[in-house]
């Protein structure tokens, strides 16, 4: 399939790409050396972009054409830890087909690069977009971004691998499915040469060295077990409290990160969630991915009905931002999250850990939660605002309680 | 030369102290195999005893390098090994996967097919020991008619195992072989030719257990030669599919019958409510078999 | 004491010997070679040397006359087995300790 859709527009490098393609033009860009993906609907062009990029000679990387998802990530691991960079790409099932890899990749710290095209999960089978299948992994110990719009994909993809390179942890970047991945609109592709000024090369912490054997991911046992030089080494809970805490080190890491890229391409990403209006508001939208500019529409028309709303579109879910949040919030009454996704029997997660976040601060706003665009129903800004709206209309001062969430749908 | 006990190379790549049982087959076949790569190799170990062998954090018992995968993935892990070394540019070392029969047969099967089928540079043993031996001898899709298990704890199984090497041989690589711990020298002449030859290699490698097959563990040695003997398990090599018997079947094939299975199962506890219907179909598969390889043998 | 002395932020394990312990303490008997027997004692240079081979431990060393590293031979019984001159057998620790009450 050849790139029919990039047209560079005068001087500068903009192209018109499609979320896929952009996330390929990332990987690319990135100069990723082993690239394993199996496909599924709708991340399959990216895995064909880069089949196409290796096969031109435009990609100098292994490409592996693996059997499944699993072991797409079990490539990607073991190519890690030899101490190459990695990337893979998925969706919903892809996703949970590897999710035991998930796991494994985190707790060896690895700084491997997953793009998730969100798409909902089955039953019943749904090829199109919701953010469950990404959410549902959130535990696995993986950074977790999500991008609202194309450019957003490709920056972060490259963000990414200099995250992930400096804290060992790999990183996984969500965009809609759909909405995002097959939907054309401009992008800035940087340049070859300035994203390898961006992008130092992995040093990895991993050495498989017959000169120097070490074994990997042996058995660990519930305690500290002494080395054969006498030094007390980690017991099971112990490595995994070094990868919480890499997680909660990340943000300074992430920031910086972002601040670096705004530095060199002119598009800062120094913020773990966008603010739009947020300083005067006191009505927050909540909302990730595309939905993020959705709630802009929502909010700009609510802002003309005389209402003071702002969005949080939040762009980190892992780790999560509690203090930026409790801080975005200090002057909300009310926050209406909008999720798309559920987690089953009690609520949306962006929902619980804004909440989570907020207990023990000094914010008492209203808190309501509304799922939205499950398996693809597409969702309008009318139907944000009429969302916002009712909340006004229900809300009782420090009322943080409706049992469950409230539904956009036709049930 | 052919290699010996005089002869071969003295250096050990398994140190003493490890955590497999006393007179482990897998101990036995895992020293010659490393020994046969002269350690230059990485390794890449699926949930197994092996795993128990390597040890715990933060001591192992082996000196070459090795990455510990999750069970259904050892074939993908060795891709990813083979696709990192040659994105980086390292050569010299032989990537070895080293799984069980429960990560080859069953669980790991699927990976193990796919990269044989992207002919995937590297060497996959197949260490078997006809269960699920390390939670404890559970059935495996390699354990044979008639056997006791945790999981066919009366009635024994109730299908005969499956034929892992020709269903391998069938991708069309360049290197198949079986061998047995019971024969090291054998063992390590194969993974010395398996370890110059490019494309996916796949050696299926007997094992007697004997805590899960219930014999005295000083007999390990005696069962798995009587395995050869009975022709439960023949000793071969495929290479670019020229089929050629060795060691002591190649021997058996000159001079003699094969004896009779019923000496081989009488002596493992694992056997011991097995049917004279099930010997019967046990002596019928192995003696169809043995004539497929002697007509093999014959014709190459 | 905590365990940040520890550099490692994963499973990283180096080898050693003695991983399980000292793993002689798991056996009830031990092998002793007669050298009457033993063929390369007999014969004054390498030979046979089949212990060694079928060893799995590696604790067996080609040495005249052969020499067995009892701090972690398992006594699993397997040289005996293999000993073309039956040079080997098995003695009960309790015969050779008959003291020790452990």
């Amino acid at each position: 399939m050849i790139l029919k859709n990039k047209k560079m527009a005068k001087k500068t490098s903009t192209w018109i790409l499609d979320g896929n393609h952009a996330a390929a033009q990332g990987v690319k860009l990135s100069r990723v050396q082993v690239v394993a993906a199996y496909p599924i609907t709708p991340q399959s062009p990216v895995t064909e972009t880069l089949s196409e990029f290796v096969e031109r000679g435009e990609l100098d990387a292994e490409y592996i054409a693996v059997e499944s998802e699993h072991s797409a990530l079990a490539v990607c691991t073991s190519a890690s830890i030899v101490g190459a960079r990695t990337f893979t790409a998925t969706s919903a099932h892809g996703l949970a087909y590897m999710h035991e890899m998930l796991h494994w990749a985190a707790g060896a710290r690895l700084p491997v690069v997953l793009a998730c095209v969100n798409r909902a999960m089955g039953a019943p089978w749904n090829v199109l977009n919701d953010q469950q299948d990404s959410i549902s992994q959130r535990d696995t110990g993986w950074i977790q971004i999500y991008a609202r719009n194309n450019q957003e994909i490709i920056d972060s993809i490259i963000q990414a691998y200099k995250i992930a390179e400096s804290v060992y942890v790999p990183v996984m970047v969500c965009y809609d499915g759909y909405v995002l991945s097959h939907t054309e609109m401009p992008v800035d592709v940087p340049a070859q040469k300035d994203v390898a000024r961006f992008l130092p090369p992995y040093k990895p912490h991993t050495i498989l060295d017959p000169a120097n054997p070490k074994n990997y991911n042996l058995v660990t046992l519930a305690n500290p077990r002494v080395n054969a030089e006498g030094v007390l080494c980690h017991g099971y809970m112990e490595l995994r409290y070094l990868l919480q805490e890499a997680l909660q080190n990340s943000r300074e890491t992430i920031i910086r990160v972002g601040r670096e890229f705004g530095e060199l391409f002119g598009r800062s990403y120094a913020n773990m969630f966008w603010e739009n209006r947020l300083n005067d508001a006191d009505v927050v939208i909540v909302a990730m991915g595309s939905l993020a500019l959705e709630a802009i529409v929502a909010a700009d028309m609510l802002r003309g009905a005389g209402h003071k709303v702002g969005v949080l579109g939040l762009r980190v879910f892992r780790p999560f931002p509690k203090v930026d949040v409790i801080k975005a919030l200090e002057k909300s009454r009310l926050v209406v999250v909008f999720d798309k996704n559920i987690s089953y029997g009690l609520e949306g997660a962006t929902c619980s850990e804004i909440k989570s976040a907020l207990y023990g601060s000094s914010v008492r706003a209203v808190i309501r939660n509304f799922i939205v665009g499950l398996g693809g129903r597409d969702v309008k800004a009318r139907e944000l605002v009429d969302a916002v709206n009712s909340s006004l209309l229900s809300m009782k001062e420090g009322d943080l309680s409706k049992e469950y969430p409230e539904w956009i749908c036709d049930i | 030369m052919k290699t010996n006990a005089v002869n071969m190379t003295e250096k050990e790549y398994l140190l003493p102290g490890n955590r497999t049982c006393p007179g482990c087959a897998l101990s036995l076949a895992y020293r010659h195999i490393l020994k046969a790569l002269e350690g230059q190799a990485i390794v890449t170990v699926p949930a197994s005893c092996l795993t128990v062998l390597h040890g715990m954090y933060p001591v192992t018992s082996v000196t070459v390098p090795c990455v510990n995968t999750p069970f259904a993935s050892t074939a993908a892990s060795a891709t990813g090994l083979v696709a990192g070394l040659k994105a980086l540019g390292k050569k010299g070392v032989t990537v070895l996967a080293i799984a069980g029969d429960g990560g080859t047969h069953d669980i790991g099967i699927q990976a193990l097919s796919a990269a044989a089928e992207r002919q995937t540079d590297f060497l996959y043993i197949c260490y078997d020991n006809e269960g699920y031996m390390n939670t404890g001898n559970q059935r495996s899709g390699s354990t044979p008619l008639g056997a006791i298990s945790g999981t066919t704890p009366i009635l024994g199984k109730q299908q005969n195992q499956k034929d892992i090497t020709a269903i391998i041989e069938a991708h069309g690589i360049p290197y198949v072989a079986t061998a047995n711990a019971s024969y090291p020298l054998d063992l390590y002449e194969k993974v010395r030719k398996a370890k110059a030859i490019r494309g996916t290699r796949f050696i299926h490698v007997f094992i007697p257990c004997s805590p899960g097959w219930d014999f005295p563990f000083s007999d390990t040695i005696k069962i798995g030669r009587l395995a050869v003997e009975t022709g439960w398990v023949i000793l071969y090599e495929v290479e670019d599919g020229v089929f050629r018997l060795t060691a002591a079947s190649e021997s058996l094939a000159k001079r003699g019958n094969l004896k009779p299975l019923r000496e081989y199962l009488r002596e493992q506890g694992r056997f011991k409510n097995i049917t004279e219907e099930q010997i019967n179909e046990l002596q019928d598969w192995v003696n169809t078999r043995w004539k497929r390889c002697l007509d093999r043998a014959d014709n190459s | 004491m905590g365990t940040r002395d520890c550099q490692h932020i994963s499973s990283e394990s180096s080898p050693a010997i003695g991983e399980a312990g000292t793993t002689g303490e798991w056996r009830d008997s031990f092998p002793v070679i007669d050298p009457e027997k033993c063929l390369p004692v007999r014969q004054k240079k390498p030979s046979c040397f089949l212990c060694w081979l079928y060893c799995p431990e590696a604790v067996i060393s080609r040495t005249i006359p052969i020499q067995i590293n009892m701090e972690y031979c398992k006594g699993c019984g397997i040289c005996t087995q293999v000993c073309p001159a039956h040079a080997i057998t098995m003695v009960l620790e309790e015969e050779f300790y008959p003291n020790e009450t452990d």
